[in-house]
């Protein structure tokens, strides 16, 4: 397909590496690499790692009907670590030389300042993911620019048709193409190639003076036909307008503790913050979680099982392998309210001596890896969605979010809402502006009464951030119902 | 030799002293010949060291150098930007053809291009952000742990840390533009933060906070000591901390929370915000849109600011620019092409992370002091809230919808009661910078955004 010319040679490098070892990708021989791990053994190194990477991000963006920038980045690096004890040394580079390489060994290796170890390091052996979440063909991903534009220009017109009240459409469409490879000490050699891409519109609605605002995306690891299968783009687009257009008519947001009925999907950003962040294991080897200490004990009412799932097909949180090669699985976190596990990255696997959970991830080879959520979820109940707001007097009810965050250490939590609704008597009456939603994480989950049969996932936008790195993550929640909690309204 | 260490030597010479300006200009001529008209490329290299310590011992050493180069080309009226951390001839030649390639693929925009040669920066002041000291590991390792000693010794219920960070880092941007422009500037920075973990130790609940310090030069950084005591007072102070009922009330916010409203002003009067009209401060330049006790400037060459800079990211010269004077606003936020979607010059804010086309960023923007000190400024509320904390992002910069996550200390007539947590405080951005009835003599810079303690009239507080 298509336009060959603009390929880089780091494009073409990548057709070879299905042909070749993943390391060639990067200039990098199985020997060189040994011999860099071999630097990092000296006698206090339990293990150590390079993490190669190669990144191509591409982007355009429309504003004003008009598609007016593109943009696109290179990046390729190392990350070399080591670990001993509790001590991690890391460095990275933007060169792939041996000789980079061993400077960063040796800078890595400082935290040990021990004498040589006598183990050998093997030399690491090739092997494959043993799975594919996200078979896509590069010559189907790599669309033409021109192909990107049209997909643009088309969402523009249709969320200008979708109500003349539309007066501006922002959209991007992003895209990246990841080729990684791990070397690790212990002597396995592992590669991924991780596409990703997003698409993002906002629309801006404006009537007699008063304008609002109205978002809506999504994504995966997915190729470029994602977008225009059965019209996706065209639907995203209307949803945005709709947003937009349905907040010109929003009251004030109540304020103060009443139930509140999330929708499916996106809303499960509330477990992201309540409790994924709280169970990642970096903070409960430290004790630094409200939910240290926790595990076998009640955190959830008996209808609530969540999991982190990072072996979804096509899913933007999945992944074939985590950042240190370690397959990716299912983690039940919470069973009918009981805590039940941690994430776990391998350093923080091995001084809890708990199971390694393929949740090590980094931003990039700048980063060091963290214990991180992959997609989180709560699984579907027995409730009928309509059943569940016809249980409530007077409330919210929740359907879209901005961003959230939490603090860790103490449990509180904030999601925003973007589009929500009061219920009175049982019904879902008048749109309301959006109003933060404040809570505690420990407590809040034993507060769901309610969980619907209707699990969602979200449509593919999520980014979380932790210690400055941002990674992709997915939620997805079933329609449930909060007994209490704090909406953050103007009207008292 | 093979074509991979053909391109790393030609690397190892792009990389010589100086030979920055050079490739720029290499690459600035390529640019032409693949048939752009305009073109401006910026390099960044630098260095950074980081120390993280735990509980009194080293948790982490990172240690890189990177360097990243971006283009922007303009054929015609039509543009793409691409960056890459390749500097091979060859990879760039085929950077530089992929950028021009781009840029043909997207529409016209009648106003794109650079800046006007006559706003460029013809000066190169020395605006005092280079501190040449390299600090050894042991050295960092140091500062860290008596940072967080400092904090476990400052408070017996300091139980638990998430650390303390010490880093360094240096480095210099390169500017080079097809007017014949080349600007450069060194700039360095060193840093401490401490997160002590306070616990109540009759229920085990647990509190944490964090202090810090940047600076450009080593010698100005505070002491380790007063950091880690600071982080350990502010962790302590939250302990036993509970829920208030729903109710209206003055709010006083202290330097770091008012901070972060005024980093909200300052994305309501970005440029790009403004011609998008997504901005509720839409078409309001010469109108009053705060309280007549506000002031704010923007001054990009104050001696040693963390957000100073001889030249914006488009090579535009910095000053100072007042934003808003006695509650009226004055000027916009603008670089080139926000500033000319609006028919207006640039103000030198262009801000450029060197992969990505500009945007529009504050140097050093500050909220003038008024005289009332913080304590005076709480002891005029009876019943209120002291603000220290906002979380998450509910602000709605179309309309100035305002609903955040809260914590700090319940007034009750003019004192600090109890710690509050776990509630919100909701209004609108409009209607609270015109609410601001009293101003703090208390205005230090921590950041590129600086206010003193702040006084709202009345907002809404949900909690129980």
């Amino acid at each position: 397909m298509g336009y060959t010319s603009r390929r880089l040679v780091f494009v073409e490098k990548v057709q070879r590496m299905a042909d070749h070892g993943q390391l060639a990708t990067f200039g990098i021989t199985e020997l060189e690499a040994q011999h860099a791990l071999d630097r990092l053994n000296v006698r206090d190194v339990d293990y150590a790692d390079l993490y190669f990477e190669s990144r191509v991000s591409e982007s355009v963006s429309m504003e004003e009907g008009l598609v007016k920038r593109a943009a696109k980045s290179i990046s390729q690096g190392v990350g070399v670590r080591a670990t001993a004890g509790e001590k991690t040394g890391f460095a990275y580079s933007d060169e792939l030389t041996k000789r980079d390489l061993e400077l960063a060994a040796d800078t890595a290796r400082y935290i040990a300042h021990s004498p040589k170890g006598d183990r050998a390091v093997p030399v690491p052996a090739q092997r494959r993911p043993t799975r594919d979440l996200y078979p896509i063909e590069r010559a189907k991903a790599d669309v033409a620019t021109p192909e990107r534009v049209s997909l643009l220009n088309e969402i523009d017109a249709e969320a200008r048709r979708y109500d003349p009240r539309i007066k501006n459409v922002m959209a991007s469409f992003n895209t990246e193409y990841k080729i990684v490879a791990v070397a690790t000490s212990d002597g396995t050699l592992v590669g991924d190639v991780q596409p990703l891409s997003r698409l993002q519109i906002t629309c801006i609605a404006e009537e007699n003076g008063n304008r609002q605002v109205g978002s809506f995306g999504g994504g995966g690891r997915v190729g470029f036909e994602f977008y225009r299968e059965n019209n996706r783009h065209l639907d995203y687009a209307r949803e945005a307008a709709r947003e937009a257009i349905l907040n010109l008519s929003a009251v004030d947001a109540p304020a103060g503790a009443m139930p509140v009925v999330l929708a499916g999907g996106w809303p499960g950003i509330l477990l992201h913050e309540a409790i994924g962040h709280g169970l990642e294991a970096d903070f409960n080897r430290k004790k630094t979680s409200a939910f240290s200490n926790l595990i076998g004990k009640r955190v959830a009412s008996d209808v609530c099982t969540i999991v982190d799932d990072g072996t979804l097909p096509f899913r933007r949180g999945s992944l074939n392998m985590d950042d240190e090669g370690t397959p990716t699985g299912c983690t039940t976190l919470i069973e009918n309210g009981i805590l039940r596990g941690y994430i776990t990255d391998k350093l923080n696997a091995r001084l809890m001596g708990i199971a390694l959970t393929g949740n090590g991830r980094r931003e990039s080879y700048q980063s060091v890896v963290l214990p991180r959520m992959t997609n989180t979820f709560m699984l579907a109940g027995e409730s009928d969605p309509q059943d569940i707001i016809r249980s409530v007097k007077r409330g919210l009810y929740a359907v879209s979010f901005g961003g959230g965050q939490v603090d860790i250490t103490n449990g509180k939590f904030v999601f925003s809402a973007s589009e929500a609704y009061l219920i009175e008597d049982g019904k879902v009456t008048k749109p309301v502006k959006g109003a933060t939603l404040i809570g505690n994480g420990p407590e809040i989950l034993t507060k769901v009464s309610m969980v619907g049969h209707d699990l969602k996932l979200d449509n593919g936008i999520g980014t979380c951030g932790k210690d400055g790195q941002s990674v992709p993550v997915g939620v997805g929640l079933p329609t449930i119902k909060i007994d209490e909690i704090t909406v953050g309204g103007t009207q008292g | 030799m093979d074509s991979v260490s053909k391109e790393r030597a030609e690397r190892s010479i792009a990389a010589g002293n100086g030979g920055y300006a050079q490739l720029a200009a290499d690459v600035l001529t390529c640019a032409k010949q693949c048939g752009a008209t305009e073109a401006d490329i910026v390099v960044a290299d630098g260095e950074t060291f980081s120390v993280q310590v735990r509980v009194g011992a080293v948790d982490r050493l990172t240690k890189a150098r990177e360097k990243r180069l971006g283009l922007r080309v303009f054929v015609g009226k039509r543009s793409a930007t691409t960056s890459t951390s390749d500097f091979s001839k060859a990879s760039l030649d085929r950077l530089v053809s992929e950028t021009c390639t781009l840029a043909k693929a997207v529409v016209e925009d009648p106003v794109s291009g650079l800046p006007e040669a006559s706003e460029l920066a013809g000066d190169r002041p020395d605006l005092d952000l280079y501190d040449e000291t390299v600090l050894g590991p042991e050295t960092q390792i140091d500062w860290a742990k008596r940072g967080e000693s400092a904090a476990f010794s400052a408070d017996s219920r300091v139980t638990n840390s998430e650390g303390a960070e010490f880093d360094s880092s240096s480095g210099r941007v390169v500017l080079a533009n097809s007017h014949g422009f080349v600007g450069s500037y060194q700039s360095s920075s060193f840093s401490l933060s401490v997160s002590p973990i306070a616990t109540e130790a009759e229920t085990g609940a647990m509190q944490r906070d964090a202090w810090y310090e940047v600076q450009h030069k080593f010698a100005r950084l505070a002491s380790a000591e007063s950091i880690g005591q600071e982080a350990a007072r502010r962790a302590v102070r939250r302990l036993g901390a509970r829920r208030v009922a729903t109710k209206r009330v003055p709010i006083v916010f202290d330097q770091e929370t008012a901070g972060s409203l005024l980093a909200n002003l300052c994305s309501a009067v970005s440029g790009y915000g403004l011609y998008k009209r997504a901005s509720f401060l839409l078409d309001q330049l010469g109108h009053t849109v705060a309280s007549d006790r506000i002031t704010v400037y923007d001054d990009g060459r104050m001696a040693g600011g963390l957000g100073s800079r001889p030249f914006d990211g488009e090579g535009v010269a910095t000053r100072k620019n007042t934003i808003v004077e006695r509650g009226v606003l004055k000027n916009y936020l603008l670089d080139t092409y926000s500033g000319r979607k609006l028919g207006l010059p640039s103000t030198g804010n262009a801000s450029r992370s060197v992969g990505e086309s500009p945007s529009v960023g504050p140097t050093n923007f500050y909220l003038v002091p008024g005289v009332k000190t913080p304590e005076e400024i709480i002891g005029s509320v009876k019943e209120g809230l002291y603000l220290t904390e906002v979380i998450g992002f509910g602000i709605n910069m179309v309309t100035g919808d305002y609903s955040r996550g809260a914590c700090g200390f319940w007034i009750e007539n003019g004192e600090l009661a109890f710690p509050v947590e776990e509630i919100t405080i909701a209004g609108n951005l409009k209607q609270m910078l015109k609410d601001i009835e009293m101003v703090g003599s208390d205005l230090v810079f921590r950041g590129r955004i600086a206010s003193p303690t702040l006084k709202i009239s009345e907002m809404m507080v949900a909690g129980n």
